[in-house]
């Protein structure tokens, strides 16, 4: 038997059947949805007659549209009718097609990709798919996941497949220690900076090496959000001791014999000795900077300690102009220090950052401190219910609160701006979340994508600052 | 879903790389729960000079006179040129539902976003991939005096701009669909055996991913 990628063996157990030209017919263990991608899948269902293959294997629950701010008017409360509608439209469906779903007001309710993992419903060795390109996040446990668009979410439910062609294989590997400051967000942004926002195209990213080894599976929860920045649609992560513990007592993973079964596969579930890569990349994990976006696309993006790139010194002319634009779309000049940008807002929050570990980074650096007055608005939101909960249990939210920050219900909020939460135009704003695409978080608002202690630092600070100085 | 004719159009030049999804469709207008209805906010921040939200009358909506799609030479066009990595950025299809929501039937770039360009299929749009120097050729074509128009025939998998003859690559499969206007779900329903036989095996193995 010839060495195989993690990759391979997670295709090969999914494969019901394939075509001679590569198309293939590969099984779904879980689907996640949320309300912006799937009414128009159920109507399609609806339209044709179908029902759900296997209804138990989808968990839906809202996480776009939903209010962060107080929710105890429910549902009906939701100010725009348009959001309302989604929300409701995503109830209705999950009652009508059995589908457990976390509604608005559920404790577990979150974001998609933090709930999938906290509850277990994302295992070590299942393909997972979404309607939302972050699904490439629940890669961190050893799973192949990647996102969909809505007419496949409607071949899930009614098939449990989807029809793919296999991608090729490329490894990345961060080997060393990386420097105090240095979390999972900037090594993806590192890794982002250096084989560009299409670098993984037709790509299936493993993220190997010690650096990666030395994340928690939280971490890794959010290298792999970002894989679909370096343009791959899944990235992943061996299966090890730290993935193992961290399934173990989840609500939907399995337990008692069945758990015993389930470790001893997930055991296998790493890349042979061996095996070949299409592509392989690798950094050094010590040469990493702490990281900010400059730009309006994630591979436009430097350390701490840089100045903004010159698009003057930059050879190729369509990369030049883009830099150009970005610059004057960002209101930047070439030249400036990274760490004399100055910020309107603050965000911290999104599927990529806003699990427990991200909390607690960017608490310790906001205790004790104050948010800066230039700083209009710092916005505190918990990627779940659960985590929320397990903050305030750890009296995070206090810190937060008394230093000034907004302290909010779980949701996308300020990622993608589709609920209240918003930059108005030329707002500048350091975020945790992972696009910095041009009107993302807002019209004509201004995005810096930045890990959770920079964005607490910079919330107290102003500015961006070097955040080993201040711990 | 359509069969995809053979057809003639005209080609709108989109001289810009990296057209992410969020350009080709502001997300205030994913809030629709229906699938129709998108053309009119096609690019809609580049192409009209307010903001624009669902509801409005996009018909009284000062246009951006600079943006290629108001040039009155390209108005009907069905064909879209684009730059490299066209569709980056979200899954969400929306993106494709508003360019055939429009009129595109056709999208040519030097390449395309994977799941971008995936979706597209599914809508009976054809993205199709070529060389960056013919892509260059084509925006002269298209952008100097008259508007250019393509004749695209896929069953041969040739473009046709003037008496110039294009080939381009499709996958077999994907054509196959377009081209017998073949959807997806009804296909993969034809393998319900090898599902169910894939789920029986899979249980024994792996009885946990059943629970
Ligand atoms: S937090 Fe942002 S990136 Fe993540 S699912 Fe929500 S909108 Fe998408």
């Amino acid at each position: 038997m010839s060495a195989k990628t993690l990759y391979d063996k997670l295709w090969e157990s999914h494969l019901v059947r394939s075509d001679e030209d590569g198309t293939a017919l590969i099984y779904i263990d879980r689907h996640l949805l949320h309300e912006v991608t799937s009414p128009q899948a159920f109507e399609g269902l609806r339209l044709a007659g179908r029902k759900p293959w296997r209804a138990g294997a989808n968990l839906a629950t809202p996480d776009h549209n939903v209010p962060t701010t107080d929710r105890a008017g429910g549902v009906a409360a939701i100010a725009d009718p348009i959001s309302r509608t989604q929300v409701e439209t995503l109830d209705v469906n999950c009652r009508e097609f059995a589908i457990a779903e976390f509604e608005m007001l559920d404790h577990r309710q979150g974001i998609v990709h933090v709930v999938g993992p906290e509850q277990g419903a994302t295992l070590p060795g299942m393909t997972v798919v979404c309607g939302d390109s972050h699904t490439s996040t629940h890669g961190a446990v050893g799973a192949l996941a990647f996102g969909i668009g809505t007419s496949e979410v409607e071949h899930v439910l009614a098939t449990q497949c989807l029809i793919q062609k296999k991608s090729k294989a490329m490894l990345i590997r961060v080997e060393g220690e990386t420097g105090a400051g240095v979390t999972a967000k900037d090594i993806v942004l590192a890794v982002i900076g250096r084989i560009g926002t299409a670098g993984g195209t037709g790509y299936a990213i493993e993220f190997a090496g010690s650096a990666i080894e030395a994340l928690s599976i939280e971490g890794r929860l959010t290298l792999c959000n970002m894989a679909i920045e370096a343009g791959a649609r899944a990235g992943f992560v061996a299966v090890d001791d730290k993935t193992i513990d961290y399934v173990k007592g989840r609500p939907y993973a399995p337990a008692g014999e069945n758990r015993e079964r389930a470790v001893a596969y997930w055991r296998t579930l790493h890349t042979d000795e061996g095996a070949e890569f299409d592509t392989v990349v690798t950094l050094d994990a010590a040469a990493i900077k702490p990281q900010v976006t400059w730009g309006t696309s994630p591979e436009m993006v430097a350390g701490i300690d840089q100045p903004v790139p010159d698009p003057a010194n930059e050879s190729d002319s369509v990369k030049a102009e883009g830099m150009s634009r970005a610059l004057d779309y960002m209101g930047l000049e070439a030249g400036t220090p990274i760490s004399e940008i100055k910020l309107d807002k603050v965000f911290i929050g999104s599927c990529t950052n806003s699990r427990i570990e991200d909390l607690r980074a960017a608490a310790r650096i906001a205790e004790g401190r104050r948010v800066a007055e230039t700083v209009k608005l710092a916005l505190v939101v918990p990627g779940s219910g659960l985590v929320k909960a397990q903050a305030e249990a750890e009296g995070l939210d206090r810190i937060f609160i008394d230093a000034g920050f907004e302290w909010r219900e779980p949701g996308c909020s300020m990622c993608l701006a589709m609920n209240a939460d918003r930059l108005e135009p030329g707002e500048r704003c350091a975020s945790t979340s992972n696009r910095n695409f041009e009107g993302r978080q807002g019209q004509g608002g201004r995005t810096h994508l930045v890990s959770p202690a920079m964005a607490a630092a910079a919330a107290v600070s102003g500015c961006f600052v070097d955040i080993t100085a201040l711990n | 879903m359509e069969k995809f004719e053979t057809f003639t159009g005209i080609v709108c030049p989109l001289d810009r790389s990296n057209v992410d999804t969020d350009a080709i469709i502001p997300k205030q207008f994913l809030k629709s729960i229906k699938r129709s209805g998108f053309g009119p906010n096609l690019f809609d921040e580049w192409r009209y000079l307010d903001h624009g939200e669902p509801g409005m009358d996009n018909r009284k909506r000062a246009v951006n006179p600079d943006f290629v799609l108001n040039d009155p030479r390209y108005q009907g066009a069905q064909i879209l040129l684009a730059r490299k990595n066209f569709g980056c950025g979200s899954s969400r299809e929306h993106a494709p539902w508003a360019l055939a929501d429009y009129g595109f039937r056709v999208i040519v770039a030097p390449s395309f976003a994977d799941i971008f360009f995936s979706n597209c299929f599914k809508n009976g749009l054809l993205p199709i991939v070529l060389e960056e120097e013919i892509i260059d050729r084509l925006f002269r074509l298209a952008s100097e005096g008259r508007a250019l128009e393509i004749g695209v025939d896929l069953q041969a998998q040739r473009l046709f701009p003037g008496d110039e003859e294009i080939p381009f690559e499709v996958d077999p499969f994907r054509k196959h669909c377009l081209l017998n206007g073949l959807d997806d779900i009804g296909l993969t329903l034809q393998q319900v055996d090898a599902i169910r036989a894939y789920e029986a095996r899979r249980k024994s193995e792996a009885p946990w991913l059943f629970c």
